[in-house]
């Protein structure tokens, strides 16, 4: 290399302004692609970014911290992104009242499938107990899966992988699930796709319409608050009951 | 925009601080969400450049897990150890999830709402 590009290169390789442009390249580059298939769901855009941006880490040898300390700064609006999610709520909350009890139903049966089926096909294929533990909460939104991986015995950073996995694998199949089960409510799509792939499911959602969109904002906040109360107390009970 | 984003940080903030006094174990923001919702209920929905701002922020929602999820790059070995449980519990429990909580809905509420269809992309 010559010596003024590795010099840039220093510089560019210690600076947040390269994690935080790549990002967005990576993003645009994505959402190019799923827009030029027709926003096909397997060219989910949040699959095709981490693709793209796991091969330049790797490739270039450079850590994960020092993207991060750039990337940090898209990785904040997950904060207020979440907040607003108060307003398409609003919206459609003469629709939620409506329905109030038999969401309530789905989301406890959702929301203890989503945890206990991770934990016991895990458990039968051999998956070991930190991975388990990391996999239990993997249909909540990142921040409360992290806090309940870490007190139920699992890795919160294997944990915050495993849940945008889950995430993308619920983006992508989601609307082929729900058409497989007759599914046309967008009331119902939406909020089974919230209670299994979080905020990644619900950016989903949100593209299929803005009722789809509203429930799955519901059914994400909804399952982040049941998980976070009842997982900790659940799997060391499944854990017992399971180890004779 | 900026009004409206101080207006979502202002709530972020309370939620933190409540979920930090309260010791909840729910995120900040969760309780943040929750608390706009109310505001909303109370004033009766919220001003354009709030519904503006938030539907900007929504509509690329998918870019903010980017970073979090580049965080693969660290669990190559153990995903490359564990990989068959770990790749089946994901794909099954997902499916299970969507489809056990979608049944339950459809079969309660069936006969009592009709479905409202809008033309999706």
């Amino acid at each position: 290399m010559n010596p003024n590009l590795e010099e840039i290169w220093v510089y560019l390789s210690t600076s947040p302004l390269l994690g935080l442009t790549l990002t967005l390249l990576a993003y645009q580059a994505a959402f190019w692609i799923y827009k030029r298939v027709g926003f096909h769901p397997l060219a989910n855009p949040v699959l095709i970014s981490v693709a793209i941006l796991a091969c330049l880490l790797l490739a270039t040898g450079t850590p994960y911290q020092r993207y991060f300390d750039g990337a940090q700064f898209v990785h904040f609006l997950l904060g207020p992104a979440t907040v607003a999610l108060a307003i398409p709520l609003h919206a459609q909350w003469p629709r939620l009242k409506s329905m109030a009890g038999p969401l309530l139903i789905a989301l406890v049966a959702g929301s203890l499938t989503a945890a206990l089926s991770a934990w016991g096909i895990g458990a039968l294929l051999g998956g070991s107990r930190e991975s388990l533990m990391s996999l239990a909460p993997k249909s909540v939104t990142t921040p409360i899966a992290m806090g309940v991986a870490e007190r139920i015995g699992g890795l919160p950073s294997l944990t915050a992988v495993l849940v945008i996995s889950a995430g993308i694998i619920g983006a992508v199949f989601g609307r082929g699930v729900m058409r497989r089960l007759n599914v046309s409510d967008h009331a119902v799509h939406g909020f089974a796709i919230g209670i299994a792939s979080h905020g990644i499911g619900t950016a989903r959602a949100f593209q299929v319409s803005e009722q789809a969109g509203a429930f799955a904002a519901l059914a994400m906040g909804l399952n982040g608050l049941i998980t976070a109360v009842s997982l900790p107390w659940i799997m060391p009970w499944v854990e017992r009951l399971f180890a004779g | 925009m900026i009004a409206a984003l101080t207006l979502l940080l202002v709530f972020q903030l309370a939620g933190e601080v409540i979920a930090r006094a309260l010791a909840l174990p729910i995120p900040g923001p969760v309780i943040g969400m929750a608390l706009l919702f109310l505001a909303l209920l109370i004033r009766g929905g919220p001003g354009e450049e709030l519904r503006q701002t938030s539907g900007q922020l929504l509509q690329h929602l998918s870019l903010l897990f980017v970073p979090a999820g580049t965080g693969i790059v660290i669990y190559g070995d153990r995903i490359a150890a564990e990989w068959l449980p770990l790749l089946v519990a994901l794909f099954l429990s997902t499916f299970l999830a969507l489809a056990v909580t979608a049944l339950v809905l459809k079969a309660l509420t069936h006969r009592r709402t009709k479905p409202t269809t809008e033309a999706g992309r």
